[in-house]
């Protein structure tokens, strides 16, 4: 009943584009939480010309379809092309790679900011009042006592964010990258066995998930030594 | 200008209409995608708080593969695999012809396979939020075991669940417009179509991306509503 | 009465592929047939809805002629195969071509059109400045088509080809050109097509046909064919109907359908209509 051989087969197909998801996700994972941080922080102020665009910006990007945002940076902002040239801005927008990774980062750095947002607020007050009682500038609390704590806390949502980041990044093969989804789709049009290639496609994307979950588990409890002991 | 108005006008030649009609196509897919992810969500979370190991182990398989699992995949999946399942049953019950499944039923199922995953995982972390005093009070007034599911369980369950199937309900939204790839002429749909027919993609993306936005909007305040008055009389810790 | 029910239903699943072919023989009284949607201007979509284009003219044509009722319905690409097998429809007519590779799942008719293809690139870059060739290569003449492809291939070096994802231009671009270009695959040729007009891709290789209505539009001014087409080989002997092999019938009746259409100049007048250029198939 179940063919081995055809699995054999397919395995080492669908691996080949384990790079290019791996190169995707990270990159974007990386680009997307600095402006996240940036975002969470710049929101810190209660400056109304700055809080009121970054709001528009994580509502507008959580609130419609990533395909779309891909769509409308790969082939909306193509039409430009002269203008993107004159700027000189044209050389990112040209390969699906990068408009891809744009896509994504945007994506990310609306969520992420969302959830350092929640974190820092969630840092208790006595401990940034105490920071200031002991002369500690506001730049210093920042960096020694809230970021640390944020941070850590953040860690657990951050994890569901990064393998919702894998799993976005399966729609780069609409727009001409052959990572694990694409090769799949490619294999179940040609052979028409939808769920051994599902099988062997969702394995990788749930192994990778799980190699993900572990070592932000394992972060965790090592910034957090005292709670898991408990 | 006035050639974006051409474009998305109601006109003889204009897309308004059709990126109308496909939202309501859109709404439609998101709301029955939902309710049955409503449906398979429950299960999986009676499953999940089963005391016995089989339903508890495969509902948390379940949940596992299609959170973990990009929805591209799983569409895929049910676009390719189920007309092929679906004929190789209605074949043993003597049926004569093949047995196609239509997209828009394909995209439903997508949506609600992979809503169910997520609602599951919500309706399991209400009950878990409910009072444990609250279990212990019906007993004590001798209400049935599904009395008290119906009467005190639920209601407050759903207190409990309804933020968190606030964000299903926006991930449902969104998931939808994966359905364009198998064909189903959804808001997204209509947009590679009218953005492939006049050459103009950016006017066409923009215009789906103001009307899932403008759906989203719509719809969350419909979940803020009935969140406010579920807690109605009480007071948020 | 419950046995004899469960019987049929063994009998069904032992005898599947008899039980199919015994009631495919009967003449259908209506079909479905499926296009693509987004193959100007063989199949396309306008703004009202309505799928147009010369395949849909054609197959209300052979309708007519087969005195049959036909629903035309529109269907992604890479669907089509699959989505004929399992029975969503009957007949797919999507610029498809007739290929060795196709028939071992799904059969089809004789050929109704027979169309090269080729390359589309900028007109100032190297291949463009070679201009058109009205030259057609038989890629079953191995010596003659390998000279042609050597020729080209130094003028192609590096660059970026963009080919629909799922035919056969993918299959020739990967075949000649695999060792000497950068291929992309797009899901429609609409949108190989945006891409050209981007500059993502230096060159589109698809039906020329298809080409050069895309290139009639203002935006592709700078843009035009270049080099000879190619036919036969892996592009088959044509582009022809596709429907499931137990439908023998059906197929009897599109063939006689196309032989009639051939014959009174109905696929000339249609293709000059539509694609500016007579496609009719060599008999």
């Amino acid at each position: 009943m179940i063919d081995f051989a055809f699995f054999l087969e397919i395995i080492p197909v669908l691996l080949a584009g384990l790079p290019l998801t791996l190169l995707l996700t990270t990159a974007s994972m990386v680009i997307g939480f600095f402006l996240a941080l940036l975002l969470a922080l710049a929101q810190q102020g209660n400056r109304r010309i700055v809080i009121w665009p970054i709001r528009a910006f994580v509502a507008v990007f959580r609130g419609t379809p990533l395909l779309v945002q891909i769509f409308l940076i790969y082939y909306g902002l193509g039409q430009f092309r002269p203008s993107l040239q004159a700027i000189g801005i044209w050389w990112l927008f040209r390969e699906p790679y990068w408009c891809a990774i744009v896509a994504l980062s945007l994506n990310e750095a609306a969520y992420g900011s969302e959830i350092l947002r929640g974190a820092i607020k969630a840092v208790p007050r006595g401990l940034t009042e105490a920071a200031t009682a002991s002369g500690m500038s506001k730049l210093l609390t920042l960096r020694l006592i809230v970021l640390p704590l944020a941070l850590r806390n953040a860690i657990p949502n951050y994890t569901n964010e990064i393998i919702l980041m894998v799993k976005g990044t399966s729609l780069a093969s609409i727009i001409t990258l052959m990572e694990i989804t694409g090769i799949a789709q490619g294999l179940i049009s040609q052979t028409y066995r939808a769920v051994e290639v599902f099988v062997a496609a969702g394995a990788i994307y749930l192994a990778l998930n799980f190699a993900i979950i572990s070592a932000l588990n394992a972060l965790e409890t090592r910034l957090t030594p005292y709670r898991v002991r408990a | 200008m006035t050639n974006i108005m051409h474009i998305l006008g109601f006109q003889q030649g204009g897309w308004g209409a059709a990126l109308l009609a496909a939202s309501s196509v859109t709404l439609a897919l998101s709301v029955l995608g939902f309710i049955l992810g409503a449906a398979l969500g429950a299960t999986a979370a009676a499953g999940r708080l089963s005391p016995r190991r089989v339903p508890a182990w495969l509902a948390h398989v379940y949940g596992t593969v299609f959170r973990g699992v990009p929805d591209l995949l799983t569409i895929y999946l049910l676009y390719y695999g189920g007309s092929i399942a679906l004929t190789q049953i209605g074949t043993l019950f003597g049926s004569d012809g093949f047995v196609g499944l239509p997209t828009f039923a394909t995209g439903v199922l997508a949506i609600g396979i992979i809503s169910g995953a997520y609602q599951g995982e919500v309706y399991r972390g209400a009950y878990q939020a409910v009072d444990r005093g609250q279990f212990e009070a019906c007993k004590a007034l001798g209400l049935s075991r599904y009395q008290s599911l119906r009467l005190v369980i639920v209601p407050q369950l759903m207190r409990h669940a309804l933020p968190g199937l606030g964000n299903v309900w926006q991930l449902v939204l969104k998931d939808s417009a994966l359905i364009s790839v198998i064909g189903l002429v959804e808001l997204m749909r209509q947009a590679q179509i009218g953005a492939g027919s006049t050459r103009e993609p950016f006017i066409f993306y923009v215009a789906a991306a103001a009307l899932y936005f403008v759906i989203a909007v719509v719809t969350a305040s419909v979940f803020r509503f009935s969140e406010a008055r579920a807690w109605r009389g009480m007071v948020h810790a | 009465m419950k046995f004899s029910r469960l019987a049929a239903a063994a009998a069904a699943v032992g005898m599947f592929g008899f039980m199919h072919s015994a009631l495919a023989e009967d003449a259908p009284k209506s079909i479905t047939i499926a296009t693509e949607g987004a193959y100007a201007p063989w199949n396309f979509t306008n703004a009202d809805g309505k799928l147009d284009g010369l395949e849909i003219e054609l197959a209300n044509n052979l309708c007519e002629r087969m005195k049959v009722k036909c629903t035309i319905i529109a269907q992604d690409w890479d669907g089509l195969i699959p989505s004929l097998k399992v029975g969503k429809f009957d007949v797919i007519m999507a610029g498809m071509f007739i290929t060795p590779k196709r028939l071992e799942t799904i059969d089809f008719t004789q050929p109704y059109a027979v169309d090269p293809g080729g390359f589309a690139v900028a007109k100032d870059s190297e291949l463009g400045k070679l201009g058109v060739s009205a030259e057609k290569f038989n890629l079953d003449d191995e010596a003659a088509s390998k000279a042609a492809i050597e020729k080209l291939k130094p003028l192609l070096k590096g660059k970026v080809v963009g080919v629909q994802a799922a035919t056969m231009m993918l299959d020739f671009v990967k075949k000649y050109f695999g060792d000497t270009v950068e291929i992309r695959e797009y899901k429609t040729t609409e949108q190989h097509d945006l891409d050209l007009a981007a500059g993502r891709v230096d060159a589109l290789f698809a039906q020329r046909t298809a080409l050069a209505a895309t290139l009639s539009k203002p935006e592709f001014a700078d843009y035009t064919l270049a080099g000879p087409g190619f036919v036969g080989g892996l592009f088959g002997r044509g582009t022809g109907a596709g429907l499931r092999k137990e439908d023998t019938k059906l197929k009897e009746m599109l063939n006689a359908a196309i032989d009639g259409a051939i014959a009174d100049g109905t696929i000339k007048r249609i293709s000059e209509k539509w694609v500016k250029t007579d496609v009719t198939p060599m008999k």
